[in-house]
């Protein structure tokens, strides 16, 4: 099959880019797989084929790394992606009750997209901003020193 | 010059361009670098007792010599700087990758020519976005000015650099699983030895160096071996960036002379305990660190000093315990984390700390019981060092096993009380 059946021309050229950087083709997998969710927002098992294609690996290969990495999307994510931290520093600083807010405000659990496509809600190790705790990303967007009360206008920003 | 390392950094948060790092004597490290044969580069770095600061200590001029050298080494050596910064409570690094990532750069051209690499990355969390947007800046900025490229500065000396943006996991960090994310692998870690320097990414010499520790470097070049020692309270060369979360009243970080008290740290730095809370305990450096308490208030925080006290420095970053938060609670949610991030590898570990996880949960819920805490001290001689593939879920043992220790009271009011007596 060819890997344009699958993959983009644009896709196909910016992954082939990549590998010809490095001494073996397997080692521009993650950043092939980065390319992908980049156009796609996540990695359906066609693009895993696509790339596999490409990159002389077997899909299997490709998927035993894409599940390895925590943000490699292997589902379909909503239009924003919001990583609340859960790590030590903001677990003291009460992020319960933060992640209880954005999910009383979306009607959603961690793991889930609101039914609109809008929101997809997971969790995110220590983001390196403790002395801001609690803390979140939203997309690429760091939001810190959150409270329960002002989730609600974090959120409504992101369309 | 008592905070050599983050002087310059600006305080409205944009990064210092090619033109402001130069008008403070950037790039004239690295310079005077090239004029010295590559072996005196290590040895003025081994003589500064410059220590890894990422965590785990190690001197950096020794790691450096053990890379092969002269006409019979590979031709092909990897430099890499580690920005991977995911330890839980380490905030660190950041600061330097957003606030001045050409005195990084300087630091990785420099080490790459004291051993001699062609080709030098900076591996960096997926999460530091501002980060990698001056990282990217500064590195084409770093190629056009002739510091990067053919003939650097002048020289017969040739560097490529590029950015790596990592897509998550905490293992990452480990040097050898980072080499295997570096090609394109799952990041589980490789045996040692061989070790990097020798046996690294692509099967050629490579290291890898924290972001802090590299920053050191173009001061070390600049200022001297003798002037960097005297920099530290100890005998151990610098200054640290040391950090402090939770319910201080000033989180923050601060760069200090390595070796400065915990009080110090807490008392003056951090503002001491918000009001309505007391000091319980803390974890010098980062999330798999041994907790210590108020009896350690005048250790050094310095390498020798922290594990003379039984724990270790870490990150030097202080994750702070009240007496409003439940010790078992806080625990809990490290090994979560630590479960969460074993790449599953090897047994003790992937099965070994869910096992942990499951046994403090039942704990918070009131349903454990008193032969589950020698269930727990067995997992932390289980995932000792030594038993597992690497650093892992030994340093996931660290705050469980000073935990149990430290706080044994408060495990046996959950089982006592059948809940947590912290809700």
């Amino acid at each position: 099959m060819d890997p344009k059946h699958t993959l983009t021309e644009t896709e196909t050229a910016a992954i082939r880019e990549i590998y010809r950087h490095f001494p073996e083709k397997s080692a521009a997998c993650i950043e092939g797989l980065k390319v992908i969710q980049r156009h796609r927002r996540w990695v359906s098992d066609e693009a895993i084929r696509g790339l596999a294609e490409i990159l002389d690996m077997s899909p299997a290969a490709i998927d035993s790394v894409a599940t390895y990495y925590s943000l490699i999307f292997r589902r379909p994510v909503g239009r924003n992606v919001i990583l609340i931290c859960n790590s030590v520093s903001c677990w003291i600083m009460g992020y319960d009750q933060v992640a209880a807010s954005v999910k009383k405000h979306l009607t959603i659990d961690y793991g889930e997209t609101t039914a609109d496509n809008r929101y997809t809600l997971l969790t995110i190790p220590c983001l390196g901003t403790c002395d801001h705790a609690p803390a979140m990303i939203i997309n690429e967007d760091l939001h810190r020193d959150l409270n329960p009360e002002n989730i609600a206008s974090i959120l409504n920003t992101y369309e | 010059m008592d905070k050599p390392l983050t002087q310059h950094i600006k305080k409205d948060g944009s990064w210092l361009s090619l033109q402001e790092y130069e008008a403070v004597g950037g790039y004239q490290a690295l310079k005077k670098a090239l004029t010295l044969p590559p072996a005196e580069v290590t040895t003025i770095v081994t003589d500064s007792g410059l220590k890894g600061r990422g965590g785990a200590g190690f001197p950096t001029g020794s790691k450096w010599k053990t890379v092969p050298m002269g006409a019979d080494a590979p031709v092909t050596k990897y430099f890499i700087a580690n920005a991977d910064e995911m330890e839980p409570g380490s905030f660190k690094d950041r600061l330097l990758l957003e606030g001045n990532p050409h005195q990084l750069i300087e630091g990785i051209i420099i080490g790459a020519y004291a051993i001699q690499a062609r080709f030098s990355y900076i591996f960096l969390r997926w999460a530091y976005h501002q980060a990698a947007k001056a990282i990217t800046r500064c590195i084409h900025e770093a190629y056009e000015a002739g510091y990067l490229g053919e003939h650097i500065a002048g020289s017969d000396f040739k560097l490529d650099l590029s950015l790596h943006t990592s897509v998550g996991r905490y293992i990452c960090g480990e040097e050898t699983a980072l080499l295997n994310a570096l090609e394109g692998k799952r990041a589980n870690p490789r045996s040692k030895p061989p070790y990097p320097t020798v046996h690294g990414l692509f099967g050629k010499p490579t290291i890898v160096n924290n972001v802090e520790t590299l920053c050191n470097v173009p001061l070390i070049l600049t200022n001297g071996a003798d002037w960097f020692m005297k920099l530290s309270k100890t005998g151990e060369g610098g200054t640290k960036l040391y950090g402090a979360s939770g319910r201080v009243k000033r989180p923050g970080l601060w760069e200090l002379p390595l070796g400065v008290s915990l009080r110090e740290i807490l008392e003056e730095h951090a503002g001491g305990m918000k009001a309505g809370y007391q000091f319980k305990g803390v974890l010098p450096g980062g999330g798999s660190t041994d907790f210590l308490t108020e009896e350690h208030m005048d250790v050094p925080m310095d390498y020798k000093s922290v594990n003379a006290a039984g724990s270790r420095l870490g990150t030097g970053t202080l994750i702070i315990l009240d007496d409003k938060t439940c010790p078992v609670g806080m625990v809990r949610n490290l090994e979560q984390f630590f479960a969460q991030e074993s790449c599953g590898w090897c047994t003790p570990c992937r099965e070994g700390l869910p096992w942990t996880t499951k046994l403090l949960d039942s704990l918070e819920k009131g349903t454990g019981k008193m032969e589950d805490l020698d269930i727990l001290t067995f997992q932390t001689h289980y995932m000792a060092p030594g038993n597992t593939f690497c650093a892992l879920a030994p340093g996931a043992m660290e705050p469980l096993q000073s935990a149990l220790r430290l706080f044994r009271a408060d495990f046996e009011r959950h089982i006592h009380e059948h809940k947590c007596p912290w809700e």
